[in-house]
């Protein structure tokens, strides 16, 4: 007898970390987009099956911050015509739209390349609210993947205003609104009150965690230790994601560490870590170097924080950022065109090109401190495989770097392309750690599902969405991580030996944590004084959404 | 795939006699989408439009449905399926086909455009390429330093009107947006502000200017970096000056005195300058000015944009290709080449076979070449009324007019996106239902089985 709809991915070499299946042979059954107990009738045939035997079987991988969607996303598309000819064509074919690489490849490549890679989860970080709806068209046309996105809200004026007058009720209402009315998944800190200050005078920003925000008289650590708490309470399941502030200045590793002493034990996520590790004098790039060691001794200690890298690759690629101070601190440094863009009440927006050079000290620096990082945190449920897509440089690194973290060899003969001078300041050529699959599986799905509170996904579990990569292993990892074998999203094989079969248009995660409705009411009143745009035109409503998909709050576990 | 949105705020028939009213509908007459229109509506008819400029209420209230047929087929009437057949057999016989237009279209149909341009190898170009498409290439250049029009309102104390007349072309700018709104950080509105109008006539935005410069015409590109070599403190030659810019030195002097004193500046460029001497070049010396005045406050710039949602194509065309406009998929993959595969271009030089084009008139605005050669090519014209366009169509749909008629998504100028609430249903269809269906059929003409 055969079940319809039903298949059996048969004797692969399983990884699921959350399970501690480490690289044991099993069978997994899938049955309408959900990973199924085998059947207890031996006699059920499955209407496929796929033999795995000698293959790995892991979950889809899950990119938790990368910039793929929305308004400052599709800026940087317009705004770099020259990489696109040059880059890798995409034509159209009778099942696939065509579409353009470079750093910001657009929508449907973005899609198609993610889950050519065995990837089907990923996460924008930083939508301003204002362009909430804009970011959830554009998620309709990214095929092939499951998204969310993050709402920018550390320069947010209503959260400014309520910490100030030391309403923490407000606050937890606004966040909860917000989140509801854009249809994000979480909170994210941006240079929390520093964008704030770049939109009223020039150069502005903030210096430190206790500089004064003008007009708002608030710090960025009671912005910080505010919105921590309030997402706490609300028990998000992905809290807060905290760009910190002073990104990429020499010197900067101690606002980090005093960031992640602002959260106070509770929940938080540092983001692209690496560009916020620097010792050295204040704007000196001459004593710039790794602090790498002294950060991860303090993430190793405190398991309330949770980080990813945002890894530097050597190339060219676009900065873009919801953090408008760093986009005028980069235009100046390389002098390339830059875009920059204020949002009314919200955020800002830098974007320039970049190109990092393994012959200059500080790129080379920012490319071993990255790795630094995933090999000096000790847990890795707790580090995330990130390059802050296309910051640090393309999601389609991911392969090269998990050759770096499972080959020391590979990863000390690029260092030695580097200047001499690196050796002093980082520690990466002393290190001998080497990453497992199962280590990983950990930091490239397991992780990053737990950390967002991503119940369904990051695992192979009975009830997990069936979003699974299948591999061929080899002896060369970026190999074997390049070119899946065949990716399974939502149940249907949608890639097999790299080359998209099907396509589908995914899900959108997002969160509806239930607040004070009373405090609606104060919100309306100071939005109608400043916004642009009406009061009931600016909720996105659900119609905007192929495949809504809520994730419950982290209260929701407590009675189970 | 059915865009979900499309069937957000479907309208409803009015009752026979009843009153209907619609708060917060969007009005898309011009960039500046405002979406506090209040619209009262009986026997299928608007009979007020609360809020709306001069413009936005001569578009809600002459709005009446077309008594014409749906779909034209060479002139005669047919039925929307002849129609639909005609069309994709004529997008998929051709061998350089173009589409042409979307800027008074939503988003949801935009999208479903830019999919035929893909199936068929096409050729997908907005009337961007014939306003600010030198201020597209200028960006691309440069860059561009800009905030959402709510910035200007709380924060801009020095507005700058250049090659642009908003009081004609959009009316509520100055109320809504630019110079009267008491902001956050201006309590006391127009008087906290000074606005300066730069153009080649006194036009009748300089009614309300406190400065009114008039330069003399095509010199907008000398003039601007008159001001660049102000900002860096760069000695010139007065007589020079104002022999090039047909203004004196010591006023340009003043104003960059004004532009470095003041907290938050605003430029905001139109047509004037785009479509003049120098065109990208004059938008990419406004948007190098912008940046440099960043050097000493804060300053930035905005094209005034003309159609409702020609700010959601360039979006659209951008996020689904990479590129804003004059988008070539011949190849199979997108390439851009603007004078080359912009519309008046592909006509003008007698390359495209065949077409559609999307709320737009060509045959009324374009080139005498262009004109000549797109009457001469078999097309599909999709428009709410007749024009010299559909007339001389093969196959003409009269459609459903967005934001009256028919929901969806616009991009206001400041690419903020804006639902419609249409105000009553049209016989006609809707843009995105004409174009779904000739998507269908085209994709069965090319075996294309992408879902």
């Amino acid at each position: 007898m055969t079940s319809s709809d039903t298949i059996k991915i048969s004797q692969g070499i399983v990884y699921d970390p959350l399970h501690g299946v480490d690289g044991q042979v099993r069978d997994i059954w899938i049955l309408e987009g959900r990973i199924v107990d085998p059947p207890t009738d031996p006699t059920v045939r499955p209407s496929r099956t796929i033999d795995a035997s000698g293959l790995v079987v892991m979950p889809g991988g899950i990119d938790m911050h990368c910039h793929i969607a929305g308004p400052k996303v599709n800026v940087a598309r317009k705004m770099r015509p020259e990489e696109k000819r040059r880059g890798e064509q995409m034509p159209r074919t009778n099942i696939t739209h065509s579409g353009t690489m470079g750093s910001v490849p657009s929508t449907f490549a973005t899609g198609y390349k993610y889950a050519a890679m065995g990837y089907t989860t990923a996460f924008d970080a930083a939508v301003p609210p204002l362009g909430a709806r804009h970011a959830h068209e554009e998620f309709e046309d990214t095929p092939c993947i499951d998204k969310g996105f993050y709402v920018l809200m550390g320069n947010n004026h209503y959260v400014m205003q309520s910490l100030m007058k030391n309403e923490p009720q407000k606050l937890k209402a606004f966040i909860a609104w917000l989140l509801t009315s854009t249809k994000g998944f979480a909170p994210k800190l941006v240079n929390p009150g520093g964008v704030e200050v770049w939109k009223s005078k020039q150069a502005g920003n903030v210096s430190g965690l206790d500089t004064l925000v003008d007009h708002f008289q608030v710090t960025p650590r009671q912005i910080i230790a505010g919105v921590a708490r309030a997402a706490n309470e609300l028990a998000l399941p992905h809290p807060v994601h905290i760009h910190c502030n002073n990104l990429g200045m020499p010197g900067n590793w101690e606002t980090t560490l005093e960031t992640m002493r602002a959260l106070e034990g509770l929940r938080g996520h540092i983001t692209h870590i690496q560009f916020h590790s620097y010792g050295g004098g204040a704007g000196d790039e001459n004593t710039f170097n790794s602090k790498v060691i002294p950060l991860a001794e303090y993430v190793n200690a405190n398991p309330n924080i949770t980080i990813d890298v945002g890894q530097v690759l050597f190339g060219e690629t676009t900065s873009m950022t919801g953090d408008g101070p760093l986009g005028y601190f980069l235009s100046k440094v390389y002098g390339g065109k830059w875009f920059s863009s204020d949002t009314e009440m919200e955020s800002g927006c830098g974007i320039t090109p970049i190109k990092y050079r393994n012959k200059s000290l500080v790129h080379s620096l920012q490319w071993a401190i990255g790795l630094e990082w995933y090999l000096l945190v000790k847990d890795p449920w707790r580090v995330v495989m990130s390059t802050d897509h296309p910051n640090g440089g393309s999601f389609l690194a991911y392969p090269q770097i998990i050759r770096f973290l499972m080959d020391r060899t590979y990863r000390r003969d690029i260092l030695k392309t580097c200047p001499l001078e690196i050796l002093q300041r980082s520690s990466l050529w002393d290190i001998d750690r080497e990453y497992t699959l199962s280590e990983i599986a950990i930091i490239t799905r397991a992780g990053p599902a737990k950390i967002l509170g991503l119940k369904n996904k990051g695992h192979l579990g009975v009830g997990a969405d069936a979003d699974i990569t299948i591999y061929t292993p080899h002896e060369n990892k970026q190999i074997m991580f390049e070119m899946p074998r065949v990716v399974i999203k939502s149940g249907r094989i949608i890639v097999e030996q790299g080359e998209i079969r099907e396509t589908l248009i995914g899900k959108t995660l997002h969160v509806q944590p239930s607040y004070d409705l009373e405090v609606e009411s104060d919100i309306q009143e100071w939005f109608e004084k400043y916004y642009s745009i009406r009061w009931r035109n600016y909720p996105v409503d659900l119609s905007y959404l192929h495949e809504s998909c809520v994730i419950p709050t982290r209260l929701s576990e407590f009675p189970q | 795939m059915t865009f979900a949105s499309t069937q957000v705020y479907a309208p409803t028939p009015s009752i026979p006699g009843e009153l209907k009213v619609i708060q917060d509908a969007t009005c898309t007459f011009c960039g500046c989408v405002c979406d506090d229109i209040e619209l009262t509506v009986k026997d299928n008819h608007i009979i007020e439009a609360k809020r709306a400029c001069v413009l936005g209420k001569a578009w809600f209230l002459n709005h009446s449905i077309e008594d014409r047929p749906s779909c034209m087929v060479d002139g005669k009437p047919a039925t929307l399926d002849q129609g639909y057949d005609r069309a994709a057999q004529i997008l998929t016989d051709g061998k350089y086909p173009i589409i042409y237009g979307l800027s008074d279209s939503p988003c949801e149909a935009q999208r479903v455009a830019v999919s035929i341009a893909d199936w068929i190898k096409g050729t997908i170009d907005t009337t961007t390429s014939v306003c600010h498409g030198p201020s597209g290439m200028a960006f691309q250049g440069v860059g561009e330093v800009t905030c959402s029009l709510g910035e200007v309102a709380n924060r801009g104390d020095l507005i700058m009107f250049w090659g642009s007349n908003p009081a004609e072309s959009h009316p509520r700018h100055f109320t809504k947006y630019s110079l009267m709104p008491k902001g956050m950080f201006l309590p006391n509105g127009r008087k906290d502000r000074t606005c300066v109008l730069v153009d080649v006539r006194k036009t009748k935005s300089a009614k309300a200017a406190d400065i009114f410069i008039q330069i003399k015409p095509k010199r907008d590109f000398e003039a601007l970096w008159t001001l660049r070599a102000l900002a860096k403190g760069l000695d010139l030659d007065p007589e020079l000056v104002q022999r090039e810019t047909g203004v004196e030195f010591a006023v340009w002097t003043d104003l960059m005195d004004r532009m470095k004193a003041c907290k938050f500046g605003v430029i905001f460029f139109g047509m004037g300058l785009t479509m003049t001497r120098g065109k990208h070049a004059n938008s990419e010396a406004i948007l190098a000015l912008t940046r440099d005045m960043n050097e000493h406050t804060r300053f930035v710039a905005k094209p005034n944009r003309g159609h409702g949602n020609v700010t959601g194509a360039d979006n659209v065309v951008s996020w689904r290709t990479g590129y804003p406009f004059g988008v070539n998929h011949s190849r199979g993959y997108p390439r851009f080449n603007p004078g080359e595969y912009t519309t008046s271009d592909t006509l003008a030089n007698r390359e495209a076979d065949c077409g559609m084009t999307i709320a737009c008139d060509p045959m009324a605005n374009f080139s005498q070449p262009a004109r000549e050669h797109l009457a001469s090519i078999p097309f599909i014209a999709l428009d709410t009324k007749e024009t010299p366009t559909t007339r001389v169509a093969a196959v003409a749909f009269t459609v459903a007019t967005y934001g009256i008629n028919t929901g969806g998504t616009v991009y206001r100028m400041d690419d903020v996106p804006i639902p419609l609430r249409p105000a009553f249903p049209s016989p006609h269809p809707s843009d995105y239902d004409v174009l779904t269906a000739i998507e269908e059929r085209v994709k069965k003409i090319l075996g294309v089985t992408h879902r």
